[in-house]
């Protein structure tokens, strides 16, 4: 199988590379730049774990290949915060227990940042819309919803306060 | 607290007694975890990344049951990039059977030789330069099977002869062990008896699924003749040896390197199939290779179902409506393979009388093969089900004989001043308070108001129900589950213990090993927290690390809701002797005797004596530096550390006739669980309105945790009873191999606010009292759910006696109600 090259720009930084046609997105963004933070729980998307974002929107990155990513720019986990210093989503997550294998989390705090750009006010029926796609199979998605709704207060009190 | 002098019961152990003024347990603090999960920087077993890795597929059986005629492997072998494929038999010249821990064992092999037994078991294995060639290498390989009888009723599986036999060197017979167990005079008590309830109930086969499947990366160094293989499993400094042994490796050359776990609810607690898979390989090519299951295989061939049970029960009641006693034939389908016996049953037999006060109880238990997947472990290992089947014929008794279902289980209570407390079967249960359980979970409900809102709905022609299972949730198994219902015992264990090394460095932080991962738990939180209460420091100078095996002490890791009992026993220990160590510097420092001497606020001080007081940070400067300050005496060597193996805080052995299984699973919790429900009669969903849950763990370490445990195991509860089913065809086709059609419950599916009670009913044997509380919420849920679907439609008369109750099943319950 003859290799395509691809230019993907991935968190800001641009990567050219030469790739099998039906290399995944996910794998990709996993092997060949290695961004792990990006996790994969069923490559036939329906569990929602392997979400990023593609050019501001979320899109499962096991449905993809990355030659169809030609001229994209994606998001990962890795563009948020760092341990040290939290994206307030990751904080909310922190603080109200919205995350307990972290698995289905870099995934659930991409989600979340799209809805909250989009949508700084979420009800929470709004929020359960949005992460609807995303399977978490330790938490019992309650304290996941509390973390959202708390980011997004958190955040419009951080605009405020900007503005 | 225990006064009593039984001879039956050992002294307790408990160096930390409840009640004591703590500063860190008990406290919501935010997990010690987090930060690098958060962000993607936790390292799961697919991140692990070694140069110059091969990485492997399995190609797995598309028939239930048949022999191998053929494999022709060579168009795979010629496919560039291909760089080994070895059948069952290649790998047999290396490698034995896989880890079994029934007797007889069943041989179970990483990959089959001759015969498949279930859809998915591996028949060949690929290493290649990449996952994708390595599944392009799959499709190249020619099998040529003879297909057998299918086995897939575990009823019909009793009656299995001639090639339906799955086994045959177990014997001309499916059935893999069949044994009857009386505990007290059951006969007597129902002929006794006032009331008879019978019921037949069907408890499907669902699991685990996490959302990451098992894998493992894979190293053999041939100069050194040593594995090396990192993997997502549990216990492996338990019985993670027995890897080696298949291997056919001197135990001390198998590293065992723990990866973080993305989830694991009991389904990786000893992962064997997949690190051979990646072992043999590593070995054949002389390089790393990964081998990592995909969804299908994870779910065809994870070794980790959960239970799948038939019961017929009986209930006596006297004339008082006191439960006398209760008769069970429980027919399981174990799958293809027994690794660990009939262990669930051990599992359910420690709480089978539930929190109730019933003096006798028989159980007949037959286990059988058949071409599934065979069953592991998944969150209640067994005890989910018998809390479902006591609580269904609780309330099969109430509506029969037209009885309050509160006030019914408060007579039947085992009462706060009967503990400890043995049940028929010989377990103990230490402590506990089922009467305030239950007020407080009527209370938060608004019990009554919801009973109003119920009438006033059903005038409307709205069917809500609400529903309440008071459950035990037993926690910290001795291993004796594991082989005391067996005919043979084998290899009677009877330890299962944690170990944690704790070193203080020179500036006196301290590092913690522990021996188990992390699986989606809180154990570095756990660790911080008792070690900071214990040790008197600040959490923020504590660290917690993996010990691998070769690095490990004996530790059992995560199961049975052990873990942080089990952890907090092997901390309070190691801390003791450090603390005796600090003293021993302290006083020859301070010129004081070491009984005046005490721990305060990171400090050794002179009791009473407010700033006569020593740093653990400049202790241990002295502990690491200056061994010539101290007397030439063995307490005064350099260093300051330990390392400190717990056992078992309360086991004694079952007797020679079974008739008494012993102290095996004390450490016993309780729970109450109140769901409202609505359910729409025209297309059978069933809808949240409330849902309450109060948890008894004995202390909590961690309130926060605590909770999320209750949370997310009350999601696989809701998913077990409503949705979720492995759904094998008459042929062993599983027909939903994907989350597509294996429905886990998403954010739509669960309660919008579920409220969470807690009660603390300290156990006397553990150290500060605590108890497990890592599985409770799946083990509370199913029944709960079942009763609030049969209260909410008992106008109709409906009578939900199987899970999971789907729309279209219950759809059916509804239709055939209203045709009656």
């Amino acid at each position: 199988m003859a290799k395509m090259p691809v230019s993907i720009t991935v968190n800001g930084q641009r990567y050219e590379r030469e790739v099998d046609p039906r290399l995944l997105l996910s794998d990709f963004i996993r092997h060949e730049i290695g961004l792990t933070g990006t996790h994969v729980g069923c490559e036939n998307g329906a569990c929602g774990v392997c979400a990023v974002l593609i050019n501001g929107k979320t899109g499962l990155s096991c449905l993809a290949f990355a030659v169809q990513c030609d001229g994209d720019e994606i998001e990962t986990i890795e563009s948020l915060g760092t341990p040290s210093d939290l994206h307030p989503i990751q904080e909310a997550f922190w603080e109200n227990h919205g995350l307990q294998c972290g698995f289905c989390t870099p995934a659930m705090v991409l989600t979340a940042h799209e809805l909250l750009s989009r949508n700084a006010s979420p009800s929470r029926a709004e929020i359960i819309e949005a992460i609807g796609g995303n399977l978490c199979r330790c938490t019992g998605y309650q304290t996941i919803v509390d973390s959202i709704e708390q980011a997004a207060e958190q955040m419009r009190a951080g605009k405020e306060e900007a503005a | 607290m225990t006064t009593t002098m039984d001879p039956r019961i050992p002294p307790s152990r408990q160096r930390e007694k409840p009640g004591q003024d703590l500063k860190w347990i008990g406290k919501g603090i935010r997990r010690v975890e987090d930060p690098r999960l958060l962000t993607g920087r936790g390292k799961y077993v697919d991140d692990v990344v070694l140069p110059n890795s091969l990485h492997a597929a399995a190609l797995g059986s598309p028939h239930a049951h048949a022999r191998i005629k053929s494999i022709d492997v060579s168009k795979a072998r010629a496919l560039p990039g291909v760089a080994a494929v070895l059948t069952g038999e290649d790998v047999a010249k290396s490698t034995g059977p896989l880890p079994c821990f029934s007797n007889p064992p069943t041989e179970q092999r990483c990959v089959a030789i001759d015969r498949v037994r279930h859809v998915g078991e591996p028949v060949a294995i690929v290493a290649a330069e990449s996952r994708y060639v390595a599944e392009d290498a799959l499709a190249l390989i020619e099998v040529e099977y003879e297909e057998l009888p299918v086995v897939m009723d575990a009823a019909e599986a009793v009656h299995a002869t001639g090639d339906a036999v799955i086994h045959p060197e177990r014997g001309e017979t499916n059935v893999a062990i069949h044994r009857v167990f009386e505990f007290g005079d059951v006969d007597d008590d129902f002929a006794a008896a006032d009331a008879v309830i019978k019921r037949k109930l069907r408890w499907p086969r669902s699991g685990a699924q996490p959302m990451e499947t098992c894998g493992a990366t894979a190293v053999f160094d041939e100069g050194e003749g040593k594995f090396t293989i990192h993997v997502n499993s549990s216990m492996y400094n338990y019985v993670g040896w027995l890897i080696a042994v298949t291997l056919g490796v001197p135990v001390h050359k198998l590293n065992l390197v723990p990866t973080l776990a993305g989830g694991s609810f009991g389904s990786k607690l000893f992962i064997h199939k997949v690190p051979v898979i990646a072992a043999v390989l590593a070995r054949e090519c002389g390089r790393p290779v990964k081998y990592l299951e995909d969804r299908i295989d994870n779910m065809t061939a994870c070794d980790h179902h959960g239970s799948d049970r038939i019961y017929d029960c009986e209930l006596a009641l006297d004339a008082d409506r006191r439960m006398t006693s209760m008769k069970c034939t429980v027919i399981d389908d174990y799958g293809a393979y027994f690794q660990f016996g009939i262990g669930h049953h051990g599992n359910a037999l420690s709480q089978i009388t539930g929190p109730y006060q019933i003096g006798s109880v028989k159980v007949d238990i037959t286990a059988v093969f058949t071409n599934k997947c065979q069953q592991g472990a998944y969150r209640g290992f067994g005890s989910e089900v018998s809390n479902y089947v006591m609580e269904r014929m609780v309330d099969a008794a109430c509506a029969e004989l037209d009885l309050d279902p509160v006030a019914f289980r408060k007579t039947n209570f085992i009462q706060p001043d009967q503990f400890p407390y043995f049940i028929p079967t010989g377990n103990l249960y230490d402590s506990g308070n089922y009467p305030a359980v239950l007020d407080k979970a009527l209370d938060l409900l608004d019990y009554d108001g919801w009973r109003q809102k119920q009438k006033d709905a059903l005038a409307e022609g709205r069917y809500i129900g609400i529903g309440l299972a008071t459950c035990q949730e037993r926690s910290v198994f001795s291993s004796t589950e594991f082989w005391s219902l067996n005919d043979e015992a084998g290899f009677a264990l009877t330890s299962s213990p944690e170990g944690v090394s704790i070193k203080i460095d020179p500036t006196g932080n301290a590092v913690v090993s522990l021996q188990a991962p992390f699986w989606g738990n809180s154990p570095e939180t756990m660790a911080t927290m008792v070690l900071a209460e214990k040790l008197t420091i600040d959490p923020a100078n504590i660290s917690i690390t993996y010990a691998d095996t070769d690095h490990g002490v004996s530790g059992t890791g995560p199961g049975g809701s052990r873990y942080t009992v089990m952890l907090a026993g092997a901390i309070v220990g190691a801390v003791d002797t450090i603390k005796d160590k600090l003293f021993k510097i302290a006083g020859h420092l301070m010129e004081a005797d070491t009984a005046d001497l005490e721990l305060r606020d990171g400090a050794v001080g002179l009791k009473g004596v407010p700033g006569k007081e020593m740093t653990i940070a400049d202790l241990a400067m002295q502990a690491h530096f200056f061994r010539l300050s101290f007397p030439d005496e063995p307490g005064f060597d350099t260093g300051l550390d330990a390392t400190t193996t717990y056992d078992h805080p309360l086991t004694t052995m079952p007797s020679e006739d079974r008739k008494d299984l012993g102290i095996y699973y004390p450490i016993m919790g309780h729970m109450c669980h109140m769901p409202v429900v609505e359910v729409d009669i025209k297309t059978g969903q069933v809808k949240f309105l409330d849902y309450v849950a109060v948890h008894d763990c004995g202390t909590m370490v961690n309130p926060k945790t605590l909770a999320g445990h209750i949370r997310g195991g009350t999601a696989q509860g809701i998913g077990t009873a409503l949705y979720e089913e492995y759904k094998y065809d008459a042929n062993g086709q599983l027909q939903n191999a994907s989350f597509m059609d294996y429905l886990v419950p998403t954010a739509h599916e669960i309660p919008a606010n579920m409220r969470i009670g807690h009660v603390e009913t300290p156990s006397p044997f553990t150290e500060y009292g605590i108890k497990g509380g890592g599985e409770g919420g799946r083990m509370g849920a199913p029944p709960a759910l079942a009763a609030a679907i049969e209260d909410a439609l008992k106008p109709l008369g409906v009578k939900a006696d199987f899970l999971p109750l789907t729309p279209a099943k219950l759809r059916g319950l509804i239709r055939e109600a209203e045709a009656s």
